[in-house]
């Protein structure tokens, strides 16, 4: 059956902005509600028309486990329209449209607000087993003697050792690989140098800085915080971005000998994204004009090992399905979680190799024009929220499709745990 | 299940031998306690002595609320010593007879339980409160300027300690259900869903009531004269008794006369019969009739757009997402409009503890710098700066965008709606909401018609200020509306005074001797000289000379409290007024006439008899005594 396209009548996106070793002032749910909040009041239906809100999020707090419904209730959405939370980890969010796709070609919705939100600041400590053990001692001990025992056997240094979450996250539960080693994996594979990480990351920087002065970052609604203070722009852009700067950081991932620094690896950051979907009778009812469509989509799995490789297995069947070669796309949006990741799909498409044996092509695809890639730069230098990314990304693009006047892009996100996912943007 | 059924209650005996009183008043959409409902509690009394119940609880047989107190109608027949006298011992017979049976009795108070009606449930043994936002319980009776005489006075120093109680009494506060377990006023503070089975094992429990703590039966007791006096002096901060007499009373009858109002009859006939009663009665049944206004038509707001993220704009805005709706508060960029959720965080966070209904209340209160909410806006207000120009700018890009029968306002105090209302299609719609500053305490809000105007939009708008909570008064277009049109003239002599060589203090305090709540000098620095000066062109005419007292300091900079500093000295932190204690006596000679009664040109409402003092204090709503909430 063919692809029925889904309209994208808006979207907007909160700041996204750099976590710096504290909880910062916005909740997962506080940076969905206020970005969604701002982007229904400019609608022309209300919040309570809408058949539902599907939100991804990587790591909703213990108080918020379905965070949709939460932020549906909070943006006055009703209590009738439902919301449910999905989860694919770095693709949560573009994980949300896909749902929401599948529910509006099924016919079982007409309007969904869907998108994506992590506050990854706000990701917990955890206690270690040994804590957890010694607080199931303390439960069954009954006298003050027991109790006075158990305090006796604490010990501090397993109290003072917590389990980060936001590194377990991280962290590949197949491979014990950090996901940055992931990324060591390509970088080795395609012989990928700290030259050209370092190069690309620094490119990133220009790209948003040129991009914002363009006023191609539209798409962000500012935040207040509770002591009135303003967020309007996604605070780990660095303007005086260097590759000398950028050479002196040590590689993180794999200390001392590895490639993979901070400085050419995506930012641990807060924000949040949305788009409004819409059926071509949504689009009639409420009169909506609609900013483009997304008229395909793709998941694939890949090796857990090489998950940065994830765009590359999944957007290679879109162009398939369609006869055409990397040239054809307009412009490309590839989430950067890592310099070297992004720099190795290229790679990849370039590999004959690659291609036959991964993809089952008689050669390579072709070269992907760096002009055409991540115009306006990326999460090295944006962040990247988990769970918004893979709804920033759908949606930058499209606004950079209608900026160009141009037709057609490709947005693709790699997956920890060996995914990729792909949406083929369309404007009309 | 045996039951009986009486005009305004059911009495039921269960299974179990409970007795459930429902009181649920015949004719009335509130709970009050009339002579013929006091009548018919004496009755099922009668009724429960000659058989009684293993226990007896009351309750609401209405909606919402349990008792919104004695029915004020009443209060207005008063007209001989031996009236009130009887209206006073009638209660409290009723309820020491009440609070005498020998059966347990238990009062399950869900929503508002005020007056008479707390007294009642303090004359049970045993108070149940139901966890919900409506429930609220206070003795009201100072603010109709008469006092708790049903019993109160007694029983609420017995339950909650001294201090509590008098804090109550005497302001007129009313407290939560959790607040009122917390001080010992409920026994339990339980969810609605297991309200019934509360009641039943609280009323069989034969549980003792907590006994006071030990300090505070000391004050109740042998220190009472201590805490008399302690409660006098910050009584006479806020209100002269020669004005307010009821919060005197209160302290002389709980200290004095064991509560029992009946032990000083001169002091009923000279409280229940004062022209400060009586007036305040009025002042309330006017206010139901503000009320009245919104409620001519059935518009009812869910969304609001507010351009001007200024002092009043921002607070109208913060004040209308605290009232539940979705506000979208417009302003050039967002830098001006944090400022505003800024302050609303701050004054919410403060009046509401629980953080989820906090969240929720700014949740609603959005920042909209390009202005996207008005299209779908209910009512739009218009709060930016006194401009003409930028005003015409602003209501016909208003106009283009809005729904069609959405009401476009404009919160202006000093231009004419007929000179805005020119740049629009459909001139008619506009009407003006004035709000007063501070939104949040100033209950009256004028709802300004111009010539020509759509009834139905002023109507509309009316309503939208009674769903906010506030009063609607209705007036013709005209400079001042009301409020400034009956404050401007009396500030101005005021100063004129001043000019003529009258300390301030001296101006301030004839006024305050006269009845006023506030001196008209000191209230010029609480408005602002600035503010004064605007007004007084605007209401005298450009060509009339201002004041030369307030033209100094004006041309000095020094605006009123704003400031620090205006005609008083408002930066030492002391509050205000900088002169010699000397300097605050009345003079003689100086006779309380700046008023001059300008008003019937502007008050199209048949409400216009509303010159008095009392009533002065209720379109400014200067705290009288102080205000709820």
């Amino acid at each position: 059956m063919a692809y029925q396209p889904v309209y994208i009548v808006d979207g907007a996106r909160t700041p996204f902005l750099k976590a710096r070793n504290a909880p910062g002032p916005f909740s997962a749910s506080d940076l969905a509600v206020q970005s969604g909040r701002a982007l229904l009041m400019r609608q022309s239906f209300a919040p309570t028309d809408l058949d539902e809100v599907i939100l991804g999020c990587a790591s909703p707090s213990p108080d918020e486990v379905n965070i949709a419904r939460v932020v549906a209730l909070r943006m006055g959405c009703g209590h009738k329209v439902p919301a449910w939370t999905v989860m694919r980890n770095c693709a949560s969010g573009m994980q949300a449209i896909d749902s929401a796709i599948a529910n509006l070609q099924a016919g079982r919705a007409q309007l969904v607000l869907a998108g994506g939100t992590d506050a990854l600041s706000h990701a917990p400590l955890l206690y270690n087993k040994a804590m957890v053990l010694w607080f199931a001692g303390m439960m069954q001990a009954r006298t003050l003697g027991q109790k006075i025992g158990m305090f006796a056997r604490l010990r501090p240094s397993a109290l003072l050792s917590p389990v980060i979450g936001i590194m377990k996250g991280l962290t590949d539960p197949m491979v014990g690989l950090l996901m940055g080693q992931t990324a060591e994996n390509l970088a080795w594979k395609f012989a990928i140098s700290r030259q050209q990480m370092d190069e690309f990351s620094v490119r990133s920087h220009h790209r948003v800085v040129e991009g914002r002065a363009a006023g191609h970052y539209g798409e962000i609604v500012p935040l207040v915080d509770a002591k009135g203070r303003v967020y309007t722009e996604d605070d780990g852009v660095r303007l005086d971005s260097s590759v000398q700067g950028l050479a002196k950081l040590k590689p993180f991932f794999d200390k001392k000998y590895g490639r993979v620094t901070p400085g050419n690896s995506s930012q641990i950051t807060d924000g949040a994204a949305w788009l409004i979907l819409a059926s071509a009778a949504a689009v009639e009812k409420w009169k909506l004009q609609p900013l483009g469509m997304i008229s395909d989509s793709q998941w694939a799995g890949l090796d857990p090992a090489q998950m940065g490789l994830g765009p590359v297995h999944a957007a290679t069947p879109i162009l398939q399905r369609h006869g055409w070669g990397l040239n054809d796309i307009d412009a490309w949006e590839i989430n950067e979680a890592f310099a070297a990741q992004v720099l190795g799909c290229v790679a990849a498409w370039e590999s004959d190799e690659y291609c036959r044996e991964q993809l089952g092509l008689a050669a390579a695809l072709g070269t992907l024009p760096t002009d055409r890639l991540n115009v306006d730069g990326g999460a090295i230098a944006l962040g990247h929220p988990v769970g918004a990314s893979g709804a920033r990304i759908v949606l930058h693009l499209l606004h950079v499709l209608r900026a160009n006047q141009s037709r057609r892009g490709i947005a693709s996100i790699c997956i920890g745990g060996g995914l990729g996912g792909a949406m083929l943007v369309e404007t009309l | 299940m045996n039951a009986t059924t009486y005009q305004h209650w059911q009495l039921e005996i269960d299974a179990e031998g409970i007795a459930w009183a429902s009181f649920d008043k015949a004719g009335e959409s509130t709970n009050s306690l009339s002579s013929a409902v006091m009548n018919e509690l004496g009755q099922m009394l009668d009724r429960l002595d000659a058989n009684p119940p293993r226990g007896l609880v009351f309750r609401s047989g209405k909606a919402a609320g349990f008792i919104a107190g004695a029915d004020i109608q009443e209060f207005t027949r008063l007209d001989t010593p031996e009236k009130a006298l009887e209206l006073v011992t009638r209660g409290w017979n009723l309820f020491n007879r009440l609070a005498a049976v020998r059966y347990p009795t238990l009062a399950l108070v869900r929503g508002h339980c005020l007056g008479g009606g707390l007294e009642l449930a303090l004359a049970c043994r045993y108070l149940l409160a139901v966890d919900e936002p409506g429930t609220k319980m206070g003795l009201p009776e100072v603010m109709l300027g008469i006092f708790p005489g049903w019993g109160g006075m007694l029983r609420l120093p017995q339950r909650v300690g001294p201090q509590a109680a008098l804090d109550m009494m005497l302001t007129g506060k009313s407290i939560d259900a959790q607040r009122a377990k917390r001080m010992g006023l409920a026994d339990e503070c339980v969810p609605p869903r297991v309200m019934e089975s509360a009641a039943k094992i609280l009323l069989l429990s034969n549980k003792p009531r907590r006994p006071l703590p030990f300090l505070q039966r000391l004050l109740n007791g042998p220190f009472k004269a201590l805490v008399a006096s302690a409660a006098r002096k910050q009584v006479a901060k806020r209100a002269r008794p020669e004005h307010y007499p009821a919060p005197y009373a209160i302290i002389d009858i709980w200290a004095r006369h064991q509560g029992n109002a009946l032990a000083a009859p001169a002091l009923i006939d000279g409280i229940v019969r004062s022209s400060t009663a009586r007036n305040l009665v009025r002042v309330f049944f006017m206010q139901e009739r503000l009320k009245g206004f919104g409620k001519e038509t059935s518009f009812q707001a869910r969304r609001v757009h507010v351009v001007g993220a200024g002092v009043m704009g921002g607070d109208i805005a913060a004040w209308c997402a605290l009232r539940g709706l979705t506000v979208t508060l417009q302003d050039q960029g967002m830098e001006r409009i944090a400022p505003a959720l800024e302050r609303a965080y701050a004054a919410w966070g403060k009046r509401i503890r629980n953080k989820l209904q906090l969240r929720d209340v700014m949740d609603r209160l959005i920042p909209d710098p390009e202005g996207q909410g008005a299209a779908q806006a209910d009512v739009v207000i218009e709060a930016i700066y006194e401009n003409l120009e930028a005003k015409h700018t602003l209501l016909s890009k208003l106009e283009a965008v809005m729904k069609p029968d959405a009401v476009l306002a404009t919160n202006t105090s000093s231009l004419k709606l007929e000179d805005l209302r020119t740049v629009l299609a459909k001139p008619a719609r506009l009407v003006g909401i004035h709000f007063f500053n501070p939104v949040a305490k100033m209950p009256l809000v004028e709802v300004v018609s111009a010539a020509g105007g759509d009834p139905e939009m002023a109507r509309r708008a009316a309503a939208f200020v009674k769903q906010i909570d506030r009063l609607p008064l209705p007036v013709r277009s005209a400079p001042g509306f009301l409020v400034n049109a009956v404050l401007g003239p009396y500030m101005l002599a005021a100063m004129r005074a001043v000019d003529e060589g009258i300390a301030p203090e001296t101006v301030d305090e004839a006024m305050l001797a006269f009845g006023m709540p506030m001196g008209p000098i000191e209230l010029v620095d609480m408005v602002g000289l600035d503010v004064a000066m605007a007004a007084g062109k605007e209401l005298a005419g450009a060509d009339v000379e201002p004041p030369r007292c307030l033209l100094e300091r004006f041309n000095a900079g020094h605006l009123g409290k704003k400031t620090g500093r205006g005609f008083y000295d408002h930066a030492s932190g002391s509050g205000g007024k900088g002169g010699g204690k000397g300097a605050g006596r009345a003079r003689p000679g100086l006779r309380p006439e700046p008023f001059r009664p300008v008003w019937p040109s502007v008050c199209s409402s048949p409400c216009s008899n509303v010159y008095s003092n009392s009533s002065m204090r209720v379109l400014l709503r200067m705290p009288i005594w102080p205000t709820p909430g």
